[in-house]
């Protein structure tokens, strides 16, 4: 089983994780458009907080368009079938189901990998 | 345009209005981006001669074509103007994440004109763009008003602000970003309090385009695998820039009581180590940086968030003030900071004053009874608060130590450590004449980051000046272009990452197939247009200022290079070896050749009306 581990405490707030995400999924340098956001907490207390979906599946027992399918482990959208409700993203655990106005359906991670193959600090890591 | 936002925007803030134009293709491509832009626009918009606190002064903000992308450190975006503290060619960058938002929301420039007499900051909302009312903002610090506009605005805005210090006109003001990045040199952030904007939100949602976005992400994996495999990278990424302090107090270039020495006895209380064990909470990176040097610290004495102090500032408010603890130097940085001013033109204010004090030419009734001794951390803060709001002595160091010297008069001079009337950064010259020629030279006045030669300065022989000249040109011109791409210098300069490696990436980003020499040549193009502005806005300009304070002539008291001093004759060596592989004259004026060469034909023309040239 892959996923990702995150440590919270080695994030520097780069955004390389967020512009690889969107370059790979959408082929835009956008980070707008990530399924992955880091939280900023500053000035106080001074802390970055990595938001990504952790795939406990709750989106897919709250989705009332059946949209959303678990696929070895990975709960994917499906666009066609997504209304765009937003009742996903606002029961999501993890806050990591994502918002932009040119995609049709909440952007949400399907366990790629890229991010954590450019997180220089090793804040997010890729466990098989 | 691949690569670019695409537009730029003007605001006029005594029109109060804002103006979205595309980005013309043929500037874009003979000028890069960045310092590019602006050396090009500040020459063709502002008047010959015109107040750079007036109205007719122009502030331009820009991006590179690699500011926002997939490249590791693509976090620089540069503000330029007429200097308010040397009067002449000024620009200043910083890092944080402002480049790509402006990036994001389809901007490439942003072009400040006019001034307003109300107070106000922009927002910039992909397309919408607003000047609102900044009254409940006034006076209030640069790091109050960053979290104030993002409580207010959303935490998705990134935030350019003033502080008092820019409010109140201090010659050396900057712009504060990011809680913590700061455009520092050169004045930026009185320019903007002259034109009445406390601060520019921005928030964009678009993309940029990019010319070959594969190849861009296969250069930039590679790069990254470089990063992060060198040897350094580690000890970098700890330590940030304070890694050299130490270094440099063992090479005797800390600088130390106002320029006087190079070593300072109690340099251990501004060691990283203990910094990085007591005070750093964070690291915190710029966008897109690998190396993260931002070392994120919190004082428990003070209660002080700050991201720093970083190495230019333990020199200039540490040793350079004998200041000899770095959580005082931490809170001499956050007053910097929040009151919104440079900590290396504060720190060579305060120190010059310190020296004034200490020879008998400054008196205490002149200091408002202060008793600003060196190593007085007390007096520091007071006169801190007294600069930015330009309160009694306040009144003349905020106009920084040039003018201070020409007020005192005598031999005052002397000892105020600056070059075209911008203060030193942290390092003593004596036994490092790359890094003085660099000073003198560099056309903001002395910066560090134009040419940083003082690594090289220590294998070439510390008395000699053979081959400095030769050095200094090429840094300045490789170095120019990080600011022209729009990214941070650190990655090639802290873990090796090959130049070539930077033109790959910037050719994928825009299709433009530059070549390595096509690049410098417009760097080298963009140098001499920064030089005809200064001819341009002074009467006289010519190698009296490239020269650099007496104080170098004199021998180092103590430390490695004890003994050691710089001699005018081998000073004007290096500077006649400089001019002449510049192509300019012995006045350090380029020649006619040269402008010709380099395309800047027209400029010449215009030089030659206002009788500016040979």
């Amino acid at each position: 089983m892959k996923t990702i581990v995150l440590h919270n405490n080695l994030c520097t707030g780069c955004s390389l994780c967020e512009v690889i995400c969107a370059l790979t999924h959408f082929r835009e340098n956008n980070p707008k458009k990530a399924a992955i956001h880091i939280k900023r907490q500053f000035p106080e207390p001074g802390t970055f907080a990595i938001r990504v979906c952790n795939q406990c599946g709750h989106c897919r027992e709250v989705c009332p368009s059946e949209a959303i399918a678990n696929k070895d482990g990975v709960y994917i959208i499906d666009p066609e079938k997504c209304t765009l409700c937003q009742i996903c993203v606002g029961e999501c655990p993890q806050k990591a189901m994502f918002i932009h106005k040119e995609v049709l359906c909440p952007i949400k991670c399907d366990l790629c990998g890229e991010c954590a193959t450019v997180c220089a600090p090793g804040a997010v890591e890729w466990r098989e | 345009m691949f690569g670019y936002g695409g537009n730029c925007l003007r605001v006029n803030l005594t029109k109060k209005t804002t103006e979205k134009t595309p980005l013309e293709r043929d500037f874009a491509a003979q000028w890069i981006g960045g310092r590019g832009f602006i050396a090009k626009l500040l020459y063709d918009e502002i008047p010959a001669g015109a107040n750079p606190l007036g109205p007719e002064n122009k502030m331009v903000i820009a991006t590179g074509p690699l500011s926002g992308t997939f490249w590791p450190s693509a976090a620089k975006i540069i503000f330029g103007t007429k200097s308010p503290l040397t009067g002449g060619y000024g620009d200043s960058n910083l890092g944080g994440r402002l480049m790509a938002e402006l990036k994001y929301a389809g901007y490439d420039i942003i072009v400040l004109e006019g001034a307003s007499t109300e107070r106000l900051y922009l927002v910039i909302d992909d397309d919408r763009v607003e000047l609102r009312d900044a009254t409940s903002y006034w006076g209030k610090g640069a790091l109050e008003t960053e979290r104030l506009l993002k409580l207010d605005l959303g935490e998705d805005y990134e935030i350019a602000t003033i502080g008092p210090a820019g409010e109140n006109l201090v010659r050396y003001a900057n712009i504060n970003h990011d809680f913590g990045r700061q455009a520092g040199r050169c004045g930026m952030g009185a320019v903007m309090g002259s034109k009445g904007l406390k601060a520019i939100a921005i928030r964009g949602t678009g993309g940029i385009p990019l010319y070959d976005p594969d190849g861009l992400i296969k250069i930039t994996k590679n790069a990254l695998k470089h990063i992060t495999t060198h040897p350094y990278f580690e000890r970098f990424r700890k330590y940030g820039t304070t890694d050299i302090t130490d270094w440099c107090q063992q090479k005797g270039v800390f600088p130390t009581k106002n320029f006087a020495a190079g070593d300072f006895a109690k340099q251990v209380g501004l060691a990283p180590e203990p910094m990085r064990k007591n005070m750093v909470i964070a690291d915190k990176a710029c966008f897109g940086c690998p190396l993260n040097c931002g070392n994120y610290t919190f004082s428990k004495k003070y209660g002080t968030y700050l991201d720093g102090p970083e190495y230019e500032t333990i020199g200039m408010l540490g040793s350079n003030c004998l200041v000899d603890s770095i959580e005082e130097v931490q809170y001499l940085n956050y007053l910097c900071d929040d009151l919104g001013m440079d900590t290396i033109a504060a720190g060579g204010t305060l120190s010059f004053a310190m020296e004034c004090v200490e020879r008998g030419l400054l008196k205490e009734e002149q200091l408002d009874g202060i008793n600003l001794r060196f190593g007085n951390v007390e007096a520091m803060k007071e006169i801190l608060g007294k600069i930015a709001r330009r309160e009694g002595i306040g009144r003349l160091m905020a106009e920084g130590s040039r003018a201070m010297a020409r007020e005192i008069g005598g031999q005052s001079g002397r000892y105020a450590m600056q070059v075209k009337g911008l203060e030193f950064s942290a390092y003593e010259c004596r036994g490092a004449p790359a890094m003085l020629l660099s000073f003198m030279t560099s056309d903001i006045g002395a910066h560090h980051a134009r040419s940083w030669a003082i690594v090289q300065d220590m294998d070439m022989g510390r008395d000699s000046v053979t081959g400095r000249a030769e050095l200094v040109k090429e840094l300045q011109t490789l170095r120019s272009l990080m600011e022209l791409f729009g990214v941070c210098r650190f990655p090639w300069l802290e873990v090796k990452l090959d130049f070539d490696t930077y033109v790959e990436a910037f050719n994928a980003a825009t299709g433009y197939g530059y070549s390595r020499e096509e690049l410098f040549r417009i760097s080298e193009k963009v140098w001499n247009l920064t030089r005809a502005f200064w001819l341009r806005e002074k009467d006289g300009f010519g190698r009296n200022d490239d020269m650099p304070p007496e104080r170098v002539y004199e021998p180092m008291p103590s430390g490695p290079t004890q003994g050691m001093k710089l001699t005018e004759e081998k000073v004007g060596l290096m500077l006649d070896e400089y001019y002449g592989l510049r192509g300019w004259d012995n006045n350090g004026i380029p020649t006619e050749k040269k402008f010709r060469e380099l395309g800047l034909g027209a400029v010449y023309d215009n030089l030659k009306r206002l009788g500016k040239t040979v």
